[in-house]
């Protein structure tokens, strides 16, 4: 009898090793787990900074939960930092850099034991992004300020760093992170069945048709393979396309130069169809593809938060690569992935891997991570000659052909527009890809601008993105 | 005549400074909750640790002078469990008023349990006195067990879904803690009576000695009566801690195993059986097998909140005072060893099983030490039952087996079991007294035996 009360005195003892040890942190971690919340909301959560300045920081109350997320500029930031809520959990930055913002991370585990050992409050770290607040805010006023949807991405071409990152129409995290819950509940329910998505994050989330923009990687496959700026290609007012009975018109039926052939300079300063289609019929789909890719598409970001992967088709048909050549058929990008197409042109053909954080400090302000740009696989994207014939050409877009909006006054601007289309009976998208200054690169910016003008011509990604790319590139280089 | 040995130590200072030791624990946890929750040390403190300490020193002159000999361990180790069972009661309540538990009136029903325990001890002189009440205890025994099946709602409401209570005058009880009491002493009673006859007649099947079937009678009965406890009352730990105590004394008595799978295969039948028809076993059992599934519709919303305690809790514990406990409902009684698990940690839990582990084993150690059989199997039962009770209820609260309705010994707010149980520690105390004392050797003739005369078969060795 005695075995008897000692097997049940070991059948207890191994039980609550594997309750208290064993599968603790699974049971933590459960997400009905109130306890594991209301310890996390009873000490202070670590700010989120960009540059200087706190972006979300906590503040306390007087409820049951210590602490309420509290976020500055909210709208203009929460497609980076998303929120923390005590009942939908985290997104974004929030959750990605989770924690280091609760203070669990491995990094400070020595803290934590100090702290425990002195009883003082787990102290958290901070998060530092790469954010611009100028660009930032730039970004968000002027796209809002078009009253359509749409999303900013600008980067540092050197770096990779995201210098912007703006989603339209956007939402107030304060009220999905208040601690009143039956209201947050209210809120992200209303915003979860609102058409226009404002949950999402544009920028990287939604894949749009790249129409003209993609000529810039169009371009970028012929320099490589042999094509120079003064290369004359055909640019009748229709392309036939072989194997079928239909042909690929320019959208003012017209030619794009004398005898229907005009240079490859000036087939993307006026951002000529025909010439494209023709190019991309002769390098083929393989090599477009090749090329697409080195710019980081077909290719997963690992960025921090739900992202969507930008689409080259896989094997395009003749008429298909002749289409895929201007940025339609199944050629379907994000926003990011534009900045980084011009982010790779400007940095000499080396496409560096998008980073939001840029440092992470401990409780003591110590540093314990330094972002430590990246390149992207298979670099460089295109030789840096390619690159210098590329960014003359984009500058002569600015200077002389669709882009001339997005001119700034003493300085070299590069870019390209573009409007895609995108189904029967609706306006297409306004592009704009840019850099500057376009002899010493230090941003670039893509903006896409949803359903914009009623009309098929590059006029639309002139007139309504170029201006938001231009203040944008103003307001951090001023 | 034989040569004179000097008395063995009575080990009653040893006690003296283990007792002073758990107060001195149990008054430093009360006060770092107190500090913790209210920034300054509680003004009850005093009150608290004068009264906890006064009450176990009285437990402790008790002891000394009625039964020197005792057992120097059980009375430190219940009085740890009894004074750390206070804070955390004095805990929950400062985190959660409104669930039930008291520190004061906890303090109040250790003072009625140290009576009742310096009562048996004043008045049960020799536990063999209480042979002579085999079947006073059963009927009393069965009669409390039966008292809220059997009464109107009035008297015997029905809460949390059982029938277990007894309210009268204001006052409620539980009776079946008493009567876990009263029917140990009687089974012990009768298996000394009947053990030869259970023992010997038998029937020898496929190598194994079968009782024959008039002899089944009383394992049945114990069975059936199990049954009922359960049918009526719904109360499944006490069902369980009553057949599983009968079956074991009886193994000890006739050292047949084949009661004890006989034992087993009516358990397992009867679990069966209560699990096919009452739906309230079968969800004890299906929460227990899958919590998680449960927890949405809140049928194991007590359970999981508790096994989320525990995994907060980790090796060292959140710290007293400094974790959240009061999320499980009925934190402070069935659900007490949640609390520990949380705020003291695994090692805090380990600590507190190994302390039942001594009482136990102290108890049984006084089941073999002592001379006559009685003794033995009372010693055991009363032992065996506790480490049965702790089973049930921490492995209950753990999600090693389902989910049963049982206080946790000592630690869990409420009178009833916790006078018992300071009943239960004084028998043991007194059985291990018996253990412990000298055998009285014929040095003249004024000396006179001590031992009762139906022990004259008992074989004296010196």
């Amino acid at each position: 009898m005695a075995v008897v009360a000692a097997v049940m005195l070991f059948a207890l003892l191994i039980n609550a090793n594997i309750r208290q040890v064993v599968t603790a942190d699974e049971y933590r971690d459960k997400p009905y787990n109130r306890r594991t919340l209301l310890a996390e909301y009873s000490r202070p959560r670590g700010p989120i900074l960009v540059g200087d300045r706190e972006i979300a920081s906590s503040q306390e109350t007087k409820g049951e939960l210590k602490f309420q997320r509290k976020y500055a500029d909210g709208s203009v930031y929460a497609p980076v930092t998303g929120y923390i809520s005590p009942v939908f959990g985290a997104t974004a930055i929030e959750r990605a850099e989770n924690a280091y913002l609760n203070g669990t991370a491995d990094e400070f585990f020595v803290r934590r034991v100090l702290d425990l050992l002195t009883k003082q409050q787990q102290k958290p770290g901070s998060v530092r992004l790469t954010l611009d607040d100028r660009a930032q805010q730039a970004a968000y006023e002027n796209l809002t300020a078009t009253g359509r949807k749409g999303a900013v991405v600008a980067l540092d071409p050197r770096t990779g760093a995201v210098l912007a990152m703006v989603s339209v129409p956007s939402y107030d995290p304060n009220r999905i992170a208040s601690n009143n819950i039956s209201e947050a509940t209210r809120y992200r329910e209303r915003l979860e069945k609102d058409p226009d998505r404002p949950l999402d994050n544009r920028a990287i989330l939604h894949r749009y048709p790249p129409g003209s923009v993609f000529k810039v990687v169009t371009a970028a496959a012929a320099l490589s393979n042999g094509y120079r700026p003064d290369t004359e290609v055909p640019a009748p007012a229709a392309l036939d396309l072989p194997q079928t009975t239909r042909d690929l018109p320019n959208y003012d039926g017209r030619a794009c130069g004398p005898g229907d052939r005009t240079t490859l300079l000036n087939a993307l300063r006026i951002s000529c169809n025909t010439a494209f289609g023709a190019i991309g019929l002769d390098l083929g789909g393989d090599k477009l593809r090749e090329t697409a890719e080195r710019f980081g598409l077909n290719q997963e970001l690992d960025f921090p938060m739900e992202e969507a992967t930008s689409i080259f088709p896989e094997d395009p048909d003749q008429p298909q690569t002749a289409l895929s050549a201007i940025g339609q058929f199944d050629v379907a990008i994000t926003p990011l992935q534009a900045a980084m197409i011009a982010a790779g042109v400007a940095n000499g053909g080396i496409v560096m891997q998008p980073y939001l954080v840029q440092e992470v400090r401990g409780p003591d302000l110590t540093t314990v991570y330094e972002a430590d740009p990246k390149q992207m696989p298979n670099q460089p994207a295109i030789s840096p000659q390619v690159a210098s014939d590329l960014t003359t050409m984009m500058i002569d877009v600015v200077e002389n052909g669709t882009g001339q909006n997005a001119q700034i006054p003493g300085m070299l601007v590069a870019g390209k527009t573009g409007t895609a289309q995108h189904g029967e009976g609706t306006r297409p998208h306004a592009w704009f890809v840019s850099f500057a200054p376009a002899n010493d690169p230090q941003i670039a910016v893509a903006v896409v601008v949803e359903s914009g003008l009623d009309d098929p011509s590059d006029i639309s990604g002139g007139r309504l993105a170029a201006p938001i790319a231009k203040a944008v590139m103003e307001a951090y280089l001023r | 005549m034989t040569a004179l040995v000097p008395d063995p130590p009575t080990r009653r200072n040893t006690e003296a400074a283990l007792v002073v030791f758990a107060v001195l624990v149990s008054v430093a946890a009360y006060a770092s909750v107190g500090y913790v929750q209210t920034g300054h040390l509680p003004a009850s403190l005093a009150a608290y640790g004068g009264g906890l300490g006064v009450l176990v020193l009285v437990a402790h002159g008790v002891v000394r002078k009625f039964a020197p000999y005792a057992d120097p361990l059980l009375l430190p180790a219940v009085t740890l469990l009894n004074g750390l069972g206070l804070v955390l009661i004095y805990r929950i309540d400062l985190a959660q008023p409104s669930q039930p538990g008291d520190p004061g009136q906890q303090l109040a029903w250790t003072a009625l349990g140290i009576g009742l325990f310096c009562a048996v001890l004043i008045v049960v002189r020799d536990h063999r006195q209480l042979r002579r009440y085999t079947y006073t205890a059963m009927f009393a025994g069965i009669a409390l067990l039966a008292l809220p099946a059997i009464l109107p709602a009035a008297y015997s409401p029905t809460i949390n879904g059982s029938r277990i209570w007894l309210r009268f005058a204001g006052f409620s009880i539980q009776p079946g803690e008493f009567a876990k009491l009263l029917l140990i002493i009687s089974f012990a009673g009768y298996l000394v009576a009947k053990r030869d006859v259970l023992a010997l007649a038998s029937r020898r099947v496929l190598g194994l000695d079968l009782p024959r079937g008039r002899d089944l009678g009383p394992i049945l009965v114990a069975w059936g009566a199990s049954l009922l406890i359960l049918i009526r009352e719904k109360d499944l730990g006490t069902s369980l801690l009553f057949f599983g105590v009968f079956v074991v004394l009886l193994y000890i008595a006739t050292e047949r195993l084949s009661w004890l799978l006989f034992g087993v295969t009516l358990f397992a039948s009867g679990a069966f059986f209560a699990y096919q028809v009452f739906s309230h076993v079968q969800l004890r059992v299906d929460t227990w097998l899958d919590p998680e599934a449960f927890y949405q519709s809140g049928q194991s919303y007590q359970l999981m909140e508790g096994l989320f305690g525990l995994a907060s809790g980790g090796i060292l514990g959140s710290g007293l005072g400094q974790g959240l406990p009061a999320r499980v409902p009925y934190a402070s009684t069935d659900f007490i060893v949640a609390a520990i698990g949380e705020e003291l940690g695994l090692t805090g839990l380990v600590a507190i099983l190994l302390l039942y582990a001594i009482v136990v084993e102290r108890g049984l150690r006084a089941a073999i030490g002592v001379r006559d059989p009685f003794g033995k199997l009372l010693a055991a039962g009363l032992a065996f039952s506790m480490a049965l009770q702790v089973f049930v209820v921490v492995g209950g609260v753990t999600g090693l087996i389902p989910l049963t309705g049982l206080t946790t010994p000592f630690l869990s707010y409420g009178g009833s079991s916790l006078v018992a149980n300071w009943a239960l520690i004084a028998l043991l105390l007194r059985i291990s007294d018996s253990a412990r004392r000298p055998i009285p050797v014929e040095t003249d003739s004024t000396t006179t035996m001590r031992a009762a005369p139906d022990d004259a078969t008992q074989v004296m060795k010196s």
